[in-house]
């Protein structure tokens, strides 16, 4: 199996970003110049820590011993009865805290301690990140500050319990739209208060340069792995790769190894809420236009004013009104096709895949799991299609309770929803 | 008049400018305009227009909450035209701060067109950077718009060097590292951040502006011994919050705060440069 170590010296991808951090149009970096010194100072400090093979190996030991990678490839062969189409998971609900998200905040917080910082900040809007780097901080002896949106901390309690639980400060933010692009806000006005001790963890593959590219080489060992795991299992490459896609940081995860095999195509879920045409989404490559927001350029839901919308999502990991710009480039450049995912289409996989390998996912994974539907029906019953299981429900039980009218008595999925499992 | 023209007096004049800054639309933008006038009216020497946006990373509390108010009560883009038309026409010199995002979706050149129009002199961008900002400095040039984009305590002198050649109009210091809004004390960074400026501004003729905590005559006093323009905006701002729904008393207060600035930036003589 291809190990972090191994890959690590050689994390530069076909393509992109350039020495300035632009993926074509996209990317960059549009931020106040007082942060432009210590994003300067956190690129020189990830290129030197990726170039250090003590430092991989010490991240690969991490990932391994601790946070349970690489993570299962799955043969969901229910799954793929109920699709048409040879379906393989790659699970990374089972990494340690439920999420691929491990893999990144460990990353960071590695590169932290490598900085001499001290002390850790995160973004978190429904507490799944803030949770991972909390984790990260008490593994690694850190300070950690976790920023969080008023209405967010109301809607996630569990997670904020979690986060203190594991020692982490979460702070909650009464400004703007108390939400995830808020906290974001927060997170970057107190980092430029206290650079000297402090590291911003963004949480996805967004921001400005270097985040969108470290961020992804972080979690490119999902598809590293997957691709490995694929060959291995099938002998040969899949036809199609699914994943979720917010500000998409799992996606390029598992993206990246397969960029330069022209015949996998890449997929790109992305939450369309109500449906894109409501205007009530987070179909941001789908449903927006390319502008700025936290650093970079790259598709966003604005309105004429170039005002930052709402989005909406039944999965709050996926409700962000922006997308990391690798992800933008790959749309525009046509590599990878990005679709949106209802919250209607999303519940329905997600109670297939419980219902046919026992497996609950993250309601952001169910977007995944039902763009996959869609493009085994595309591509046929030959096709195999590699989906990244992102994360797990567990967090999502009253969501989903509350989705499917699921009282005490147990959920009656078919007759809340009658074509919920077909 | 342009801003380098009005620093030019104001240098001549043995004293910094004092740059003053409100958003348009808040309260209301009629009370916005109201204010603005009051300050040119006390004395104030250029004047910054904020373009209220959505995720204003480098504001504090302070003016955040002026904006979101301001874009809650449906402030636009056009607003903003309309005030820096109304202050540009008192013969003070008018720059637009606003982020970048809402320039660039309502076009770089059209934008730069309207506040030429408009008798604006030209941006403060807090957000962009001269590296990503070939199409401002091109509209810029177009329009004979002043363009000033930040220096910070961080940035490394060749940042520095390079920010100061793609400025025009003044360099502005961020005197902090943090957000904007109002300080007790100053910040020590100040005067060397200034002095560090000073290596490539003065060789390109171009002033040096001191931003970020200023809120009294005191203070100002202090950043105008050394700077060629003490910037104030929060303290401004906070005026107008704490006079609430009676705008009269907010025009009020905003001049009396100008006031109490221009005795600080008037107050112990510096020699003519």
């Amino acid at each position: 199996m291809t190990t972090f170590a191994d890959d690590c010296t050689a994390t530069t991808p076909a393509a992109g970003p350039d020495d300035s951090g632009h993926f074509g149009r996209f990317g960059g970096r549009f931020m106040p110049e007082a942060l432009i010194g210590p994003l300067d100072e956190l690129e020189e400090a990830w290129q030197s820590a990726m170039a250090d093979e003590a430092f991989c190996q010490q991240l690969d030991r991490m990932l391994r011993e601790y946070a349970g990678v690489p993570s299962l490839l799955y043969d969901a062969k229910r799954l793929s009865a109920a699709a048409g189409a040879h379906i393989l998971l790659k699970r990374e609900d089972l990494n340690h805290t439920g999420a691929h998200k491990i893999r990144n905040v460990l990353g960071q917080a590695l590169l932290t301690k490598r900085m001499g910082k001290t002390r850790v900040i995160a973004e978190t809007g429904a507490g799944q990140h803030g949770v991972a780097t909390a984790t990260a901080c008490a593994y690694l002896d850190l300070d950690c500050v976790v920023y969080m949106g008023e209405v967010d901390i109301e809607r996630q309690a569990l997670n904020v319990a979690r986060m203190r639980v594991l020692g982490a400060e979460v702070v909650p933010v009464t400004t703007g739209s108390r939400t995830l692009k808020d906290a974001i806000n927060e997170a970057l006005r107190d980092w430029v208060t206290r650079v000297d001790d402090t590291h911003y963890l963004l949480g996805t593959a967004a921001g400005a340069h270097p985040f969108p590219a470290m961020v992804r080489d972080f979690t490119r060992g999902i598809g590293d792995e997957a691709r490995e795991q694929v060959l291995t299992l099938t002998g040969r490459l899949p036809d199609a790769v699914s994943a979720c896609v917010g500000g998409g940081s799992n996606a390029i995860g598992i993206f990246t190894a397969f960029v330069p095999d022209p015949s996998v195509r890449l997929y790109g879920f992305e939450a369309g809420g109500d449906g894109v045409e409501t205007g009530r989404h987070a179909a941001t490559i789908t449903g927006g236009e390319v502008g700025v927001l936290h650093g970079a350029r790259s598709f966003l839901l604005q309105d004429e004013d170039g005002q930052t919308v709402e989005s909406h999502s039944i999965s709050a990991g996926l409700d962000y009104p922006g997308v990391g710009p690798e992800h933008s480039w790959l749309a525009e450049t046509g590599r990878a096709t990005y679709r949106p995912v209802t919250d209607a289409e999303a519940m329905k996989a997600f109670a297939l895949l419980s219902r046919t390998e026992g497996i609950i996912p993250a309601i952001e994974s169910a977007h995944a799991i039902a763009g996959a539907l869609e493009v085994a029906v595309d591509l046929g019953p030959d096709a195999v299609i590699l989906v990244n299981l992102s994360g797990r429900g567990d967090k999502d039980m009253h969501t989903a309770a509350q989705y499917f009218g699921v009282a005490e008595a147990g959920p009656d999925l078919h007759a809340d929803q009658p074509d919920a499992i077909s | 008049m342009s801003v380098g023209a009005a620093l030019a007096r104001t240098r001549a004049e043995g004293r910094a400018a004092l740059i003053g800054y409100l958003p348009a639309g808040f309260p209301t933008v009629e009370a916005s305009i109201a204010a603005l006038h009051a300050m040119v009216a006390a004395g104030v020497d250029v004047v910054e227009v904020g373009l209220p946006y959505s995720d204003p990373v480098m504001d504090g509390p302070t003016i955040q909450r002026a904006t979101e108010r301001a874009l809650a009560g449906g402030a636009r883009t056009t607003d903003t035209f309309r005030v820096v038309e109304a202050v540009a026409e008192t013969g003070v010199p008018t720059l637009v701060m606003t982020y970048w995002n809402p320039v660039e979706r309502f076009g770089v050149h059209q934008f730069a067109g309207r506040i030429a129009e408009a008798g604006g002199a030209g941006l403060i961008t807090p957000d962009l950077i001269p590296d990503e900002a070939a199409d401002w400095v091109a509209a810029s040039d177009e329009h004979d718009l002043d363009r000033v984009f930040l220096v910070a305590p961080s940035s490394t002198q060749q940042r520095i060097e390079s920010t100061v050649a793609a400025c025009r109009g003044f360099v502005y210091a961020t005197a902090v590292m943090g957000v904007t809004g109002a300080r007790d004390a100053t910040s020590t960074d100040a005067p060397t951040l200034v002095e560090r400026t000073r290596v490539s501004a003065d060789a390109a003729g171009l002033p040096v502006g001191v931003g970020l905590g200023v809120s009294n005559g005191a203070q100002a006093a202090e950043i105008g011994a050394f700077a060629d323009a003490v910037i104030v905006g929060s303290a401004f701002v906070r005026r107008l919050l704490d006079a609430g729904a009676d705008h009269d008393a907010g025009t009020a207060a905003v001049a009396e705060l100008t006031a109490d600035l221009v005795s600080g930036v008037r107050g112990p003589a510096r020699a003519p440069a």
